[in-house]
Order: C-alpha cells, then sequence, then structure tokens
C-alpha cells in the first residue's frame, strides 16, 4: 500500500525556502580583560528557518569572532551542554530553531551560577547539590542472579524524571535560586524523585530527610519556571510537589 | 604556561559508557583518574536510542551463540569469533547489572526485562527476527550513561571534568604519563601513571552528515596514531540507514523494530527487494546501500529526489508514544512533522567506527600483527577495536560492547597496576604539547578551522562514505595532502586561557584530518567490498585475498602505511550474507 500523504506533506516540509538574516545579541565577558559584562551584535546572513540557534551561534563563532564562547556537544537536545537565556527564556541553543525565536535572539549566560566567559557558567555548584540527594540506587537485599522484577506500572511511576539530562535549564530558571544559591534546586529534587519513587529502592526515607531540610524542597513556591524551562518536558514542578507530600505525609 | 604534576595508578580517558564502566570497575582497587573533554553524563553514549542485546530470553527463545552467530554475520565475517563469544555470552550477565545499578528497563507484564526486535538480529541462525534488545523506551544510552554516572557518584570516582587528553608519555615500552589540557584555566596537567585505558568515542565529525556530537574528532586513537600505535579496519564506518534528512539526526532502528517501514517515492516498500526474509530489518550496511541505490536509481523523494521516507503512520499511535516518543520529538521539533500521520525524509548518516585502537578482549592495546601487547595502554568502547564488529556492526552491539568490554578492560587495567612500578616521565612531559598549543596561538596563517573542517567533511561524505571507487578514493587522498597542509596554517583568533574552544577546535581538526587520511588509505587498498566498506568498482567480498585486518601505522614521513592481521576463529565459516 502506497500512503500517498505522507510524501506530499515531507516534500512540503523539505521544499526551498526564503534564508534569512539573523540578528544575534549576546552578552559577552571575558575574565581576562572585561571588569563587567558587555553586549554584542552579530548579524548573521543565510540562515534556514530550521536552523538551529546554535547554528547561528556557530556560524558567528566560526566565520566572524573566534572568541566567542559557549558549550555545546550533541545538537540535538540530549547531552544538556548549551542551555543559556534565548530572548529571556531558559532553553537549550539546539532545540529552538529559528521560525521558532525570530530573527532577533539575545542571548545570556543562564542565571544563578557564576559566569566563566560569556555563555559558559560554572557548574560546579549545580553538580554539587545533584550528588546532595543521593542520585543512585540503594538497596539493602541482595538482588540475586536476575534482574529484579518490576511492574510496568511500577516502572511508570518515575519515568518522568528519568529523562532529565542535567543541563540546568530548570534551577537556573528558578527565582528562588537566584536568590539563595543554598537552595538544592530543581533538577536536585527531579533526581531524587527519581529513586524515591522507584519501587526497587529502599532509601527514599533518607532523601526525604535532606529534602526537608531548609535547603530543600520547602524553599520551592511553585513558580513554574523550572517546567517551563525544561527541554526534555519533565513536569518538574509536580515531582517537586509530590516530594513534598511524600515528606508531609510520611508515604510514597 | 602553567603545568600541574599528578601520580595515579590509573587514568581513564573519557567518561561515556565505556570509561565510566571501566571506572566503577576500578573504583576502591586503585588510584585512578577519569578525564573527560566534557562532563560525563553528556558523553555522546546519551544519544544511543534502540537498545542492548542480550540473548535473555524473556519474551521468546534465543541464545547467546545465535547472538554470536548474528554478530560474526552482520560484521560480514571479518569479526574475531572469540571475542564476539565473549561478548555475547557477558552481554546477559551486563544487562542484569546493569537493572541491578538501577537503570529503569522497560518491563514485560510479568515484570522481566522486555525485548524486541532489531536488524540483523535472528532467530536460529537468520530463520527470522528475534526479540533480544532489552531497553528503556528510545532513550536507552541515556538511561545508561546516567545509571553508570550514578554508581560512579556512588563509588566516589576522581572525574577532572573539561580536561582534554592530547599525549600520552612511554617509557621502557609501556605507559608512563598523560598530558591533558584544562579548558577553565588553559594549564596543562601532567598525570604519572603506570596504565591508561581510552575510552573516548568516535570521529563521524569528519563527515558532513552524521548522528555523532561535535565533540567526536577522534582525539584518543588521533593522539595515539601519533604516537606509532597502529588503527585497526578505520576502512569499517558504518552509516545508519535513518538519519534526519540534512540534519543527520539519528532516527533509531527501533522505529523498524517496532513495525517501522521505508519507502521510496512510489511509496514501495523497497526492502522487500534487497533482503526478502528480514526486510526493513536487515544490517544497516545492507539498508544504508539500499536506500542510497533507490535515490541513485531515481526513486528519491523531494524536490531533489534524495531521500526515503520512513513510514510509522501505521503504528498505534499509543505504540509510537510508549516505545518512540524521543524520536518522534525530534521529528517534531526539527522537521516540524508529525510522525503517527505523516512519513519522515531520511538519509544515511555516518554514524559509527568500526575500527579504531587494536585491542584484544582484556582491553589491552595490541600493536602490531602479532597481538604484542603494548603493556599499561588500555582501550574500549568505540574508539577501541576488539573486533566484535568487524565490517560492520550490528544495531545495539555498542551498547553493549562499551559495558563488557569497560568492565574487563578496567578489571584488566586494575589488575596490572597492582603489579608494576610508576615508569619515570622523560624531562618536560608536557613539552610537545606546549609547543603545538603555543604555535597554533601564534600562527599568522589566513586558514580558518571551520572552512577547512567543512571542506573535509563534504569531500569525505562525496568520496569516502557508503560508496567508494579509485577514482572517489584517490581524488580524495589528493585532498587530504592539501587540507592537511591547510591545517598547518590555521590561525585562531581567541588568544586566551580561559575556556579556549577556538584553540580545542584546532587541536580537534588535526585528529580529524589524521584520521580522514588513515580511513582513506585503508579503503583504498581494499580492493573488495564487505560489510560497511564498498567498492563499486569491487563489489564482492573476496575472501581469498581480504578476509584480514587492516593495521594502519604513521610512517616516519607522516604517511600512512599499511600491514595486515589474521582474524581469529573459524567456527562460523563465511558464507554469502542474505537475510
Amino acid at each position: 500500500m502506497a500512503p500517498s500523504s505522507p510524501a506530499t506533506a515531507a516534500a512540503t516540509a523539505v521544499a526551498a525556502v526564503e534564508l534569512l538574516t539573523v540578528h544575534l545579541k549576546v552578552k559577552r565577558y571575558d575574565p581576562e580583560h572585561d571588569t563587567k559584562p558587555h553586549w554584542q551584535e552579530f548579524t548573521v546572513e543565510r540562515v534556514e528557518p530550521t536552523d538551529r540557534v546554535l547554528d547561528v551561534l556557530h556560524q558567528a563563532k566560526w566565520f566572524q569572532d573566534g572568541t566567542l564562547t559557549f558549550r555545546r556537544s550533541c545538537a540535538h537536545g540530549v547531552c544538556g551542554s548549551d542551555a543559556m537565556v534565548i530572548n529571556g527564556e531558559n532553553a537549550l541553543a539546539c532545540q529552538l530553531l529559528v521560525q521558532d525565536v525570530g530573527t532577533n535572539i539575545t542571548l545570556e549566560a543562564i542565571r544563578g551560577l557564576p559566569v566563566i566567559k560569556d555563555l559558559v557558567v560554572d557548574m560546579e555548584p549545580f553538580f554539587a547539590q545533584y550528588r546532595s540527594v543521593l542520585p543512585y540506587l540503594i538497596t539493602k537485599d541482595e538482588p540475586g542472579y536476575t534482574e529484579r522484577y518490576q511492574s510496568s506500572d511500577d516502572r511508570e511511576r518515575f519515568d518522568e524524571t528519568t529523562k532529565c539530562i542535567l543541563c540546568a535549564a530548570c534551577t537556573t530558571s528558578c527565582p528562588v535560586y537566584w536568590g539563595n544559591s543554598g537552595y538544592v534546586g530543581p533538577a536536585a529534587i527531579v533526581n531524587a524523585h527519581r529513586f524515591i519513587f522507584d519501587s526497587r529502592d529502599q532509601a527514599a526515607g533518607e532523601r526525604l530527610d535532606i529534602l526537608n531540610e531548609r535547603s530543600g524542597v520547602w524553599r520551592c513556591r511553585t513558580a513554574f519556571n523550572c517546567s517551563n524551562a525544561c527541554p526534555r518536558g519533565i513536569k518538574i514542578t509536580e515531582a517537586i510537589e509530590e516530594v513534598k507530600r511524600a515528606i508531609l505525609y510520611d508515604r510514597i | 604556561m602553567k603545568i600541574h604534576h599528578h601520580s595515579y595508578d590509573a587514568v581513564i580517558v573519557g567518561a561515556g559508557g565505556a570509561g565510566l564502566r571501566a571506572a566503577i570497575e576500578v573504583a576502591g582497587k586503585c588510584r585512578t583518574a577519569v578525564l573527560t573533554k566534557l562532563y560525563p553524563t553528556r558523553s555522546h553514549t546519551g544519544a544511543a536510542q534502540g537498545g542492548m542485546c542480550a540473548a535473555l530470553a524473556n519474551v521468546e527463545e534465543d541464545s547467546w551463540e545465535w547472538h554470536t552467530f548474528d554478530t560474526v554475520k552482520g560484521g560480514d565475517y571479518l569479526v574475531d569469533q572469540p571475542a564476539a563469544e565473549v561478548m555475547c555470552r557477558e552481554a546477559i550477565d551486563a544487562v542484569i547489572e546493569l537493572e541491578h545499578f538501577g537503570l529503569p528497563f522497560n518491563r514485560t507484564p510479568e515484570g522481566k526485562i522486555d525485548q524486541r526486535r532489531f536488524g540483523g538480529h535472528t532467530r536460529n541462525h537468520g530463520e527470522a527476527p528475534v526479540r533480544r534488545a532489552c531497553y528503556s523506551a528510545d532513550r536507552t544510552g541515556h538511561m545508561i550513561l546516567q545509571t553508570l554516572y550514578q554508581q560512579c557518584v556512588q563509588r566516589d570516582v576522581n572525574f577532572f571534568n573539561e580536561f582534554m587528553v592530547l599525549d600520552v608519555q612511554f617509557n621502557e615500552g609501556r605507559v608512563a604519563g598523560v598530558i591533558a589540557y584544562e579548558m577553565a584555566t588553559g594549564d596543562l596537567h601532567v598525570f604519572a601513571t603506570k596504565a591508561v585505558l581510552f575510552a573516548s568515542g568516535g570521529f563521524g565529525k569528519m563527515f558532513k552528515v552524521t548522528s555523532n556530537a561535535h565533540s567526536l574528532t577522534g582525539d584518543g586513537p588521533g593522539l595515539l596514531y601519533r604516537r606509532g600505535i597502529p588503527l585497526e579496519d578505520m576502512e569499517f564506518f558504518q552509516f545508519h540507514p535513518t538519519g534526519i534528512y540534512k540534519l543527520g539526526i539519528l532516527l533509531s532502528e527501533a522505529a523498524r523494530g517496532e513495525g517501522g517501514i521505508l519507502r521510496n517515492v512510489n511509496g514501495e516498500r523497497f526492502m522487500e527487494r534487497y533482503a526478502p526474509t528480514v526486510k526493513d530489518l536487515a544490517p544497516r550496511d545492507m539498508v544504508s546501500r539500499a536506500i542510497l541505490t533507490e535515490i541513485r536509481e531515481g526513486r528519491g523523494m523531494g524536490p531533489n529526489a534524495d531521500y526515503v521516507e520512513l513510514d510509522l503512520t501505521h503504528l498505534p499511535p499509543e505504540q509510537i508514544d510508549a516505545k518512540l516518543p524521543d524520536i518522534s520529538e525530534f521529528v517534531r521539533t526539527y522537521m516540524g512533522l508529525e510522525p503517527k500521520t505523516q512519513g519522515i525524509p531520511i538519509q544515511p548518516t555516518a554514524h559509527y567506527a568500526m575500527g579504531g585502537i587494536p585491542t584484544n578482549v582484556d582491553g589491552e592495546v595490541v600493536i602490531d600483527a602479532d597481538n604484542t601487547v603494548l603493556p599499561g595502554l588500555y582501550a574500549a568502547g568505540e574508539c577501541a577495536c576488539v573486533s566484535v564488529h568487524g565490517a560492520n556492526r550490528l544495531g545495539t552491539n555498542s551498547l553493549l560492547d562499551i559495558v563488557v568490554f569497560g568492565r574487563r578492560g578496567g578489571r584488566a587495567m586494575a589488575e596490572f597496576v597492582q603489579t608494576v612500578d610508576h615508569p619515570e616521565l622523560p624531562d618536560d612531559p608536557a613539552g610537545e604539547v606546549r609547543g603545538r598549543i603555543e604555535r597554533i596561538k601564534a600562527s599568522t596563517g589566513t586558514e580558518r578551522v571551520a572552512e577547512v573542517r567543512t571542506e573535509l567533511q563534504d569531500h569525505m561524505m562525496d568520496k569516502a562514505s557508503v560508496f567508494r571507487t579509485e577514482e572517489s578514493l584517490s581524488a580524495m587522498e589528493d585532498i587530504l595532502g592539501d587540507l592537511k597542509e591547510r591545517a598547518t596554517r590555521v590561525s585562531i583568533d581567541d588568544k586566551s586561557d580561559i575556556f579556549n574552544y577556538d584553540l580545542t577546535e584546532a587541536l580537534e581538526l588535526e585528529y580529524l584530518v589524521d584520521l580522514a587520511e588513515v580511513l582513506v588509505v585503508s579503503a583504498r587498498a581494499r580492493v573488495e567490498s564487505r560489510g560497511g566498506h564498498f567498492r563499486d568498482d569491487h563489489t564482492l567480498r573476496d575472501d581469498a585475498n581480504w578476509m584480514k585486518h587492516t593495521l594502519a601505522r604513521r610512517a616516519e614521513d607522516g604517511s600512512v602505511e599499511l600491514d595486515y592481521k589474521a582474524v581469529q576463529g573459524d567456527k562460523y565459516l563465511p558464507m554469502e550474507r542474505k537475510y
């Protein structure tokens, strides 16, 4: 059977397109020469509407100014290297297309972590907070020679929070985190949730104790910024609420 | 340039699946430093989608012997059969161990690890596709990477993040040290060590259309090649059939494992003509050639008739949501298409290096045709060539490879370092690296890294990818001569110390150009077609003359010198590769 509609639709999707001129405005900081950040504008020609913001950044770096500095690796939203503030909101530069954000693009480093150079921030505080919630399976029983059984429902219970790629887009979108970097932040809570609600894990209590401290979930003011920022579509605020309820009612 | 000194029993270079699994193995046994030019969780293992095969027989009859046969046949008989047997046998324990580490596999109704079909994996030596791939939706690699990293956090593994390794020092015929460049400061670090395990990944960035990350520039094989270590079977590079048109972003073979179909401009399921038994689930080399043959013969789609479609529209929408959520999102994000109702434009994408640093089954690097071990040097994962993939890797066997041989390499290395002392390091061990960096920073040449790299990628795609000829490969050799010379004349804008990616891209370019040359010279010499290496001018496999591994070594004058070594094992005798 020959489905004709897919072919037509795809042909439209890859048809010739009008090329765009993109105006890129980047908040730059060179720690070896600058005392404070400054804005620099780049004009990038011949951009396809379906080009990624990352592609435009690369055009600017590769062919205009090699000092422009940002992290990136996979370029399709799975490694989490290129989280940045794009037109005021946290996102991955490789996951937004020019047609999604328009031809005037403003880029800044994510907030709440120290800026080292241009769009590169110090990730160490973020990973330290991740490590603080015991982000690994803890079991007291010997597992035996075969896999542990787990029902599909039990597996589904924590599916959402297994998607996290540790890009820090959520944590650095949180107004509470901006004001208090002692807060563990949404990403750490997401990774605690991933184990707290895993039926195989036996250390939920320890993690809930950690998240019940002053640095933990009670700092959350349900601003929902984190959920909006997550490039993996994780319902983070909901996950945080589930952790709060688990602490309050001692039940998971 | 500041130079720091460290002393460790062992160093691991790379923190993807193989590096992390090795790190878990050595944790608590010896003082180990794990160096990665990214953060561990940003390694490209995280981009792997479909699954990891192991003959658990959870959903239907299966055996690791069948898996071994499929691996050997899939690799077009260039596989070292004892190594494939080790991998397929240990696959079962490796998957169980990952589950015990916490990996959230999809489950069967009774709660066991679920399994699904994948290309080239069959029951009873090719009878029919078998459900062998253990998976976690279509983000199995992400789950493996996260799980192994979690285990490393628990074991307090000593990571040096954003450290780019640039050299290895040898003394008394064994490994003595590793030199790394620290991105955050521009400082150099000398790690005195008794052993180093390379797990630095692939080098797909030498091709224009690739599923590989920007970081995959072959630094490990590249720097070892410069130090005289041979590289094995570099002409065998896998093109995955289903990359998103133009972008090369991977759409997992699991899409076809779940029932997806490839169609040409006539809507025809053309794989029925190329592989009557397993159809769309033929091995990747065959499917990629079939796609490009359809396009060559005028049955491609689109304004330029240069792609075919992956059709998932007949699958139940809930199956797509449950089993293929991530790749569906990629299609929506990057193509603006809805895979539940629309065909997906795809083309083959440079995906995986079958070749690499030659090793035995314990991850020890072997440096000649007699498989002589270089003490203290180890490799595992895509950068290594065991060889379990031969001329073409089967889908899912890379995730298996990294876990099985990461563990074996780590274990062997931990045992080795107990038996030896630290060799002396030469005076000024970082001198050469410092010279390289200073030269690039001081260069006033007129070439830009991105221009040379783009030309390399365009030409490699055109002349040395799925179809090759003497003409295309010799033209590519000439071009590489020019590109190599131009690469010595690149200059960079950024002269700073802190996070100088302008500099590291220049360093990466040197490796890409070198490895492309090794690939092309190896491919030009091999006048036969086998697995991922297909010659339009020599279309048949030639077992009488070419059933042997290529070893490419850097000669004194910088040219590529070829040697060959025997393929191990004859349990499975070569036969025509039909599916």
